[in-house]
């Protein structure tokens, strides 16, 4: 009986803490929904339920006043490159490390562990002046040539992590059936690897959205706008004032990529263990 | 004849083709009668001479002088020029020791009777061997000039004078050598406010990441109790912050906290507590207060979903044997889960550490690093990227700036360094 109530306060306590947790993740998040649906755009007049409801700002996020859609298509044009040439690039580096022994490869992968933990704010000075010189400060190319780069290092790990994790008997097999490299990368790496490279396009479209700092640095004009830095400089000098829009704003964005998380959480997961872990 | 021609390539000397490919790429390849790849070999290295070898030694001597005539030279491409001229060279360089090898192992091979293949199989091995570099040379090229270049460019930076007074075209940039650094110990302003910014980076990242390990952890072993129900659900949402885009978030916060009117001190401080609310964002303190707050919001539901994926893989013997010999619950955490836990996850661990000492989005985006601090020129809560990033772009410091990016580079060579002993396939790389 005694063991019996303990064991009850404590699965008690245990919901309690889960529900002051969940009181404390759910705060902010409501209190920005609310924010979006209040009428007028003054931060002081607002409350966290709306007396009126209105959606208003979401209306003013698609009309022509705003560059809101244009951010947002900055942002999927700048994500889905990166994502798409992040697969292809660190693909072929990795088969190559994986299944080639060549001149500098051990170095080679030195290196690549070593540039895995410098920022790429330590060299943003060396980029802003490279970019400026040839002519690519303040284009979408630019920076995603730069995320591209950038990328390597973690990624070629990464998946030369999980081709080692293939068998090498079946591209012999295949080597054996008179396919060349190029036919084995193809045909019998790249399906066997498909977990591990829908893990890299994710990583990789998610990470140029949520980005701050690198095109606070390489794009200047509006038109060039990602949506991190649109929607910062929105707020950052009239912040009382455009804090209710800024809401609608973010809540079009936590959405979706909110949804994805959520239901791509495992992928995720198990592809930054097999980075941690297996290289 | 057969015999005969093989009596001819006894006399056939590696030293010759050596000495002959180090005067001229392509001569030992001659010697050793492959004319095609001889003379492909001549003529790239007769290219290189005509038009890079000028481009070259220009950039090479533009590094070591950084100009010399003030308004026509301008030092900052100079600099530019003579690092990718520098990093031309050591490739070059490469090549030519790849072309001696070539020579000479060939020549070997000659001499010890091998007949040379014909053309088409030739290339069949050229193309054999050269395939692996065929297929990293595009990413590499690429991360030469976003990575590479500008970490080089930005070490030697630290070494000269320039900043917003001594700036091309105008002026010329000098080698100052480590004038910069003595002027960071050694002048006051700078003195003090490299240190309190290097105190509070270190407490930053050590409080706020060991924090949201240790929240993520506890969450973790409850939510993995077997009389604890709605699992999936209760999962869901504890990983939603995970989820939410962290610039969005931090944003929101930053309204939240606002001293005048946030819902932090509108809502919740100032019905609670009574009195005028705290002041988040002007004062240093509560400024760090509310950062590290934060970031345990934003970073527990990655080690969360990580620390219940390891406690699920922990095999029930363990457990049992314990009860077996009586083991009290708080024995079991000590000595089955926590070693458990933190022997799978220790790189990652380590890895959010070095994130957090890397963190500059949420830094800036709160209060831009804010709260001013008399005396000094960096806010109350910058931690050593954020000061780099005010450095660079509102006092146009470059060099100061540089200098500091040098020194938290040695510190994430320490990351670095624990990193390499750690990764697994790193030592199964050793083996082969």
């Amino acid at each position: 009986m005694n063991q019996k109530q303990k064991s009850k306060i404590e699965v008690t306590l245990m919901y309690l803490v889960i529900l002051i947790t969940s009181i404390i993740i759910f705060y902010p998040l409501v209190w920005t929904v609310g924010m979006s649906l209040n009428q007028g755009t003054s931060l002081y007049s607002s409350s966290l339920i709306p007396e009126n409801f209105s959606l208003e700002h979401y209306k003013w996020l698609f009309s022509d006043e705003s560059d809101y859609l244009l951010w947002y298509k900055n942002s999927l044009i700048v994500s889905i490159s990166v994502a798409a040439g992040s697969v292809i690039i660190t693909s072929l580096v990795a088969y190559a490390f994986s299944r080639y022994q060549f001149v500098g490869k051990k170095n080679a992968l030195y290196i690549f562990l070593l540039l895995q933990m410098f920022p790429v704010m330590m060299a943003m000075v060396a980029l802003y002046i490279f970019l400026n010189m040839i002519g690519m400060l303040d284009t979408l190319t630019g920076l995603i040539l730069v995320y591209l780069g950038g990328q390597i290092p973690f990624n070629a790990w990464l998946v030369k992590g999980y081709f080692d994790t293939i068998p090498r008997e079946l591209d012999e097999a295949a080597r054996i059936d008179g396919a060349g490299h190029l036919r084995v990368f193809w045909s019998v790496m790249l399906p066997l690897a498909k977990p591990i490279l829908a893990v890299v396009a994710l990583f990789n479209f998610m990470m140029p959205l949520f980005d701050f700092l690198l095109p606070s640095i390489v794009l200047s004009s509006q038109d060039n706008y990602t949506l991190a830095v649109g929607l910062f400089n929105f707020i950052n000098d009239r912040f009382a004032n455009n804090f209710t829009r800024f809401a609608a704003g973010s809540i079009l964005i936590a959405v979706p990529v909110a949804t994805v998380y959520l239901f791509l959480q495992r992928y995720l997961i198990s592809g930054l263990t097999a980075g941690g872990t297996k290289g | 004849m057969n015999h005969n021609s093989n009596n001819n390539f006894k006399n056939h000397n590696p030293n010759i083709a050596t000495i002959l490919s180090i005067i001229f790429a392509g001569l030992g390849q001659l010697y050793n009668r492959r004319f095609l790849k001889g003379t492909i070999f001549i003529l790239l290295e007769l290219a290189f001479l005509v038009t890079l070898f000028d481009t070259i030694n220009f950039g090479l001597w533009g590094l070591r002088t950084l100009g010399t005539i003030p308004g026509t030279d301008h030092s900052i491409r100079l600099l530019v020029f003579g690092v990718l001229a520098l990093i031309a060279t050591i490739i070059l360089i490469a090549l030519y020791v790849g072309n001696v090898m070539d020579a000479r192992n060939q020549a070997k091979k000659i001499k010890d009777g091998w007949q040379p293949k014909g053309l088409k199989d030739t290339i069949i091995d050229f193309y054999d061997t050269a395939f692996p570099y065929l297929m990293t040379v595009p990413g590499l090229l690429l991360m030469i000039f976003v990575v590479i270049f500008p970490l080089i460019f930005s070490v030697l930076l630290a070494f000269t004078n320039y900043n917003l007074y001594n700036s091309p075209p105008r002026n010329l940039v000098d080698w100052v050598g480590f004038e910069n650094f003595k002027e960071l110990i050694t002048v006051p302003i700078w003195q003090d406010t490299f240190i309190s910014v290097l105190a509070w980076t270190i407490v930053w990242t050590v409080v706020a990441t060991t924090l949201q390990i240790a929240l993520g952890l506890f969450l973790a072993l409850i939510v993995n109790d077997p009389r604890i129900r709605f699992k999936k659900l209760i999962r869901t949402i504890l990983i939603l912050p995970w989820a939410v885009p962290a610039f969005v978030t931090i944003l929101i916060f930053s309204a939240m906290f606002n001293d005048d009117f946030g819902a932090i001190n509108r809502d919740i401080i100032i019905p609670l507590l009574g009195g005028e609310g705290i002041p988040w964002l002007s004062e240093p303190f509560y400024a760090r207060t509310a950062i590290i707050l934060i970031q345990t919001w934003l970073g527990f539901p990655f080690i969360f979903a990580l620390f219940t994926g390891v406690l699920q893989s922990i095999s029930k013997d363990w457990y049992e044997a314990a009860d077996v010999d009586g083991g009290s619950r708080f024995q079991k955490f000590r000595f089955i889960t926590f070693p458990h836990v933190m022997f799978a996850t220790a790189p990652l661990l380590i890895m959010q550490y070095a994130q957090n000492f890397n963190n500059f989005n949420i830094i800036y985006l709160f209060n831009e690093g804010g709260p001013p601090v008399r005396n000094q020129n960096a806010g109350g809560t910058d931690i050593l990227i954020s000061w780099v990033y005010k450095l660079t772009f509102e006092t146009n410091n470059y060099a100061m700036a540089a200098v500091i990016s040098l020194i938290m580079g040695l510190i994430i060579s320490g990351f670095a360094f624990y990193q390499f002993r750690q990764t697994k396939s790193f030592k199964e790389e050793g083996e082969l």
